[in-house]
């Protein structure tokens, strides 16, 4: 059975809440559907490992693809004077395509195309591989830009300091460049974060069940819509204010060393 | 013969010409001082020197080797830059030191990974670990610095950073040392701290290139001056030079100094 009528469910319910005002009664009804009866809290639960897993998945894709992105933009500028090598050429006008195409199609047009197109996912697992590789690699094309604005932000004397003390180029940028562009980008980074988290909500048409595809579900259980949504808007809020206080630390302890 | 020897340097910039053609030799154990006003060419030399910048025209020569050809080098690998680099130590204006490295880690980080390419850092990976931190503790100690050992570099006064600076440039066991007008960034109080340790590098018979405005310090180390003046050499010689200036240049230059 998957509905209860609201008498039906009253009847049952202990007397001292046969008095209470209706609205109370309808929406502890209503709460009661959502999450009580047949454990639907389950919904919410298994929507939730979706989620966890396409966002995490896609923000490690991300960093990847835009720091990679990065590193060649801002190497093939750091050239002066001359013309970079062939390659490196290439590879520019490679990322230069890659974040004019990207960023200039909504996400939802780059889920439906990768999802009917391109990967055409059948199982569940590739549906959620398809997902992270979509969001992967739209959000690689913002933190590509967050991360090149980090390494310019850096004093080309630190470039100058790490060469005149035998690092090749590579090292620099590994061991002094990157740790502290890094900690400047962080609330960029975080913001983005709080994007893709979000931009996971549109999954569902490619046929994942993340946390909102379930929350429509249960609406089409109980044909109401108030409790589900509202909790839904809550579960997002609850993540983000989390996520805000996780970064906030990170960044006051890689801030620890200056000042 | 003299550990370097420079000839003909030119280097220019779009339409301006900074290096005019600068031919200069060096002793093993000299210090020389570079003087002249801003936008002489003063730290463009000291640039090219330190494989910064590269020069148009001309030849650098350490030890008899030539390290640096400008029509024969123009597609060297930074490889091989990077080793014929070595050769030179730099401290630079704003001592330009790793923020996210404490003193130590300052010091340390540069030879410990040029150890990594080392053939036998696998067998004594250890031992040779072990020998750079003795001889980085050695370094701090020699700047001074033993007490700040673990402390970062934002903690520290400009003065303390540039003893480190100094340090890290030893660490690498550089041939020349150069100092890009290290106690320009210093109050009068500070640039004495700083002084006094390339006072000490100089008893210690380390070869030195200094680039300074501060001309009674040049005159008390230096074993030869070069004054620059518009991308030339306009006058050489000893430190007596500076008491008894032959161009009207450099008299001019004085003068303007002592008001």
């Amino acid at each position: 059975m998957t509905f209860v009528s609201f008498s039906d469910w009253l009847a049952q319910a202990p007397a001292w809440f046969q008095n209470w005002p209706e609205w109370i009664q309808n929406f502890a009804f209503q709460f009661y559907q959502t999450f009580i009866y047949a454990d639907r809290y389950m919904f919410f639960v298994n929507g939730l490992k979706i989620t966890f897993i396409v966002t995490i998945g896609a923000l490690i894709l991300g960093v990847i693809i835009g720091l990679f992105i990065a590193i060649i933009r801002v190497s093939h500028d750091a050239v002066v004077g001359k013309k970079p090598n062939i390659i490196l050429r290439i590879f520019n006008r490679i990322c230069i395509w890659y974040l004019t195409i990207i960023r200039g199609t909504p996400m939802m047009v780059q889920l439906l195309i990768m999802g009917f197109v391109v990967m055409v996912p059948e199982t569940e697992t590739q549906c959620v591989i398809c997902g992270i590789v979509t969001l992967g690699i739209n959000s690689g094309a913002y933190v590509a830009e967050i991360a090149r604005s980090g390494i310019m932000s850096i004093d080309a004397g630190q470039m100058e300091a790490g060469r005149s003390v035998g690092f090749n180029y590579v090292q620099t940028m590994w061991y002094v460049i990157i740790p502290q562009a890094f900690k400047n980008i962080l609330p960029a980074l975080g913001n983005e974060m709080i994007t893709l988290l979000k931009d996971t909500s549109l999954v569902s048409v490619i046929a994942l069940r993340d946390v909102t595809k379930q929350a429509q579900n249960i609406v089409s259980l109980t044909y109401q819509a108030y409790v589900p949504y509202i909790s839904l808007a809550v579960i997002y809020l609850v993540i983000v204010i989390i996520m805000t206080k996780l970064l906030g630390i990170l960044e006051r302890r890689l801030r620890q060393n200056e000042r | 013969m003299s550990v370097l020897e420079v000839k003909n340097f030119k280097k220019s910039f779009g339409k301006i010409d900074v290096l005019k053609g600068i031919d200069f030799t060096l002793e093993k154990g000299e210090a020389l001082s570079i003087i002249g006003s801003s936008g002489s060419g003063k730290t463009t030399l000291l640039r090219c020197l330190n494989f910064l910048e590269a020069p148009e025209e001309g030849q650098m020569f350490v030890d008899g080797n030539c390290i640096f050809d400008a029509i024969k080098d123009k597609k060297i690998s930074s490889n091989e830059i990077r080793k014929r680099q070595l050769n030179f130590g730099l401290v630079f204006q704003n001592f330009n030191l790793f923020p996210q490295y404490t003193v130590f880690e300052n010091v340390c980080l540069a030879p410990k990974l040029l150890a990594k390419d080392r053939d036998d850092y696998k067998h004594n990976k250890k031992a040779i670990i072990e020998e750079i931190e003795e001889n980085a503790k050695k370094l701090i100690e020699r700047v001074g610095m033993t007490s700040r050992i673990n402390m970062y570099p934002c903690q520290l006064s400009g003065g303390q950073q540039q003893r480190v600076a100094i340090a890290r440039a030893l660490a690498m066991d550089p041939k020349i040392l150069c100092f890009d007008e290290p106690t320009s960034a210093l109050d009068p109080e500070l640039t004495g701290e700083v002084l006094k340790v390339i006072r000490s590098l100089k008893d210690g018979d380390t070869t030195m290139v200094i680039v300074t405005h501060e001309m009674n310090f040049a005159k008390e180390v230096s074993d030869k001056i070069i004054f620059m003046d518009e991308g030339v050499i306009a006058e050489q010689g000893t430190p007596m030079m500076l008491e008894n200036p032959q161009t009207e240049r450099l008299k001019a230059f004085l003068t303007a100094f002592n008001q």
